[in-house]
């Protein structure tokens, strides 16, 4: 059905460090491999090893280039994005099918692959670019928050979460209850000020962002500036001598 | 937004079909016998046309049905239900009209009801989507509307509806022009707001996430043909509007003019029609660096 839960019980999500992420795009091969293998039609490569690759992914990253307001260093900021699964989140309500729906249990935003006609509206009425049409199966793929990982008990215990979170090799992505106030992501979203992305299409979306930390300002000349003072720019001596005959070679 | 053409083609059929549908459910003209199985076999094939070409763009068109199940959420649903409902009644009124000569007046004024509000439901799926500021407004219903109903007018050859209808669509034409230009800007969508990194300073795309395209870039960048918007702006209005507004005013009301008119507005919805679709932003183009006029991202090379 595709009317939204008033209230989910949990509300699962990611927190995303921008502060940490070193944009190496291990989430988004690991997420391709999990979701290829796993659940649901295979992310398919249309053109995988040609001039123009293009194939699906659920994680994408960005990257941006930030110039401080007050002059500086510019900051580059890597930009993993994928779904938020938002409280109101307008993918589901367009859908004509109800194979877009928002699970009441922990807000998990899913597809429904075998009820899914592919018209794309969802895709459509996602500010983010969370969904991608699979070109082969013609159904919309999105990200699961690896639904068939985090519930699985045939996997080791530390292997439970989402699978690009458990590949981050920076610690830069987490996974965790939102409704639960003293869970990991709400304790991490209060201490760094989490946000929002695009708060004004209304959407409240679950995943947030922890802003980027503001680079260290050039201070003051360091004290030992002054011993570091170039050595003679001109040569004297022995060295004048042979500068001298070199030159009238 | 990527102007498919099967969505293009359905909209304007359609819209066109339902309509003429509108004006014969109301009995302009009132038709009987062979005369009504003309009219009304040309706008079921018109509204009937449009739908099917509909599903060519669906990825999983077979389970087309199941588009009937979430009509207490969805617009395309909705859609889906009142195109049916209008074409059954007016079916049940069009054969009575046709075979049996007789005119159910309240039958045909449900038939018009429900035939106006799947053009409005058809305009909703669009002016619903917060994520398409240009689309996102209520001229956007409006113009659906009056576009149908004119071209309805124009063939159940109503003059004075016809030349009101045209004057009305061509007005809320250009409102919808003029304003959606403006629309993205003033909604107030920008890359900072988009990344979250407004406080920090000034945001610009370093890197996109991929050398490529992706379904992303085709479907909601789309950036080619915007050079010719002004021209095919002018293109659109001249064939839709000024055109049949002439030949409905001046020339005498017959089948052959009618049919003039309306090749013409069908040449002018197309091509605004593609604008619509053309020239529509949508937000997720502020995360691949577009900014204000900018383009969004787009890979240099293409095979």
């Amino acid at each position: 059905m595709t009317l939204l839960p008033e209230t989910t019980e949990k509300k699962l999500g990611l927190v995303i460090d921008l502060d940490t992420c070193v944009g190496c795009h291990a989430c988004v091969t690991a997420c391709k491999g999990w979701n290829t293998e796993n659940y649901g039609a295979p992310l398919s490569d249309t053109d995988a090893y040609g001039g123009d690759p293009v194939g699906t992914f659920l994680n994408r990253i960005h990257s941006y280039e930030v110039e401080p307001k007050g002059g500086g260093c510019s900051q580059t900021v890597h930009f993993p994005k994928s779904c938020l699964h938002c409280e109101d989140a307008p993918c589901v309500t367009v859908c004509p099918t109800g194979a877009s729906y928002k699970r009441t249990e922990d807000g998990i935003v899913l597809v429904n692959e075998d009820a899914c006609i592919g018209c794309g509206l969802c895709a459509w009425a996602c500010p983010y670019g969370a969904r991608e049409m699979d070109p082969t199966a013609g159904v919309m793929k999105k990200c699961t928050l690896c639904v068939d990982r985090i519930y699985n008990d045939n996997l080791p215990e530390e292997d439970r979460v989402p699978a690009c979170v458990r590949t981050c090799p920076a610690g830069a992505r987490h996974f965790g209850d939102f409704a639960d106030p003293d869970s990991n992501v709400s304790k991490l979203v209060a201490e760094r000020g989490g946000i929002d992305l695009m708060p004004e299409q209304g959407t409240k979306p679950v995943n947030k962002y922890l802003p980027p930390r503001p680079k260290d300002q050039l201070q003051d000349m360091d004290v030992l500036t002054p011993l570091l003072e170039p050595v003679a720019e001109e040569p004297k001596g022995f060295l004048a001598w042979l500068d001298k005959r070199l030159e009238a070679l | 937004m990527h102007p498919a053409p099967s969505v293009i083609i359905f909209t304007v059929l359609s819209g066109l079909g339902f309509g003429l549908l509108t004006f014969l459910g109301l009995g302009m003209p009132k038709v009987t016998g062979w005369e009504a199985f003309f009219y009304f076999a040309i706008a079921y094939a018109l509204a009937v046309g449009g739908l099917v070409s509909s599903t060519f763009h669906l990825g999983n068109p077979q389970r087309a049905l199941k588009a009937f199940t979430q009509w207490r959420s969805s617009w395309l649903s909705r859609e889906a239900w009142l195109s049916t409902f209008a074409l059954i009644v007016l079916a049940v009124f069009g054969a009575a009209a046709v075979f049996v000569g007789v005119t159910i007046a309240p039958l045909g004024l449900l038939g018009t009801l429900l035939s106006l509000a799947t053009v409005l439901a058809t305009a909703m799926i669009y002016a619903q989507l917060k994520t398409v500021p240009r689309w996102n407004h209520w001229l956007t219903p409006l113009h659906m509307l009056t576009v149908s109903l004119a071209g309805g007018a124009i063939i159940a050859q109503q003059t004075t509806a016809a030349i009101v209808l045209l004057l009305a669509a061509g007005g809320v034409q250009i409102l919808h022009w003029v304003l959606g230009d403006r629309r993205f800007g003033e909604r107030g969508h920008t890359i900072e707001t988009a990344t979250g990194l407004g406080d920090r300073g000034k945001a610009r795309l370093f890197e996109p996430p991929h050398t490529g395209s992706n379904y992303l870039l085709k479907e909601m960048a789309h950036v080619v043909g915007r050079k010719h918007a002004q021209k095919l702006r002018i293109i659109s209005f001249v064939a839709m509007i000024l055109i049949p507004l002439i030949i409905v005013a001046l020339l005498p009301v017959n089948p052959f003019t009618a049919a003039l008119a309306t090749l013409f507005y069908l040449v002018g919805a197309f091509a605004s029609r593609w604008l619509f679709f053309a020239e529509a932003e949508h937000v997720v183009r502020l995360y691949y660096g577009a900014s204000g006029s900018e383009p969004p991202y787009q890979p240099s090379f293409s095979s």
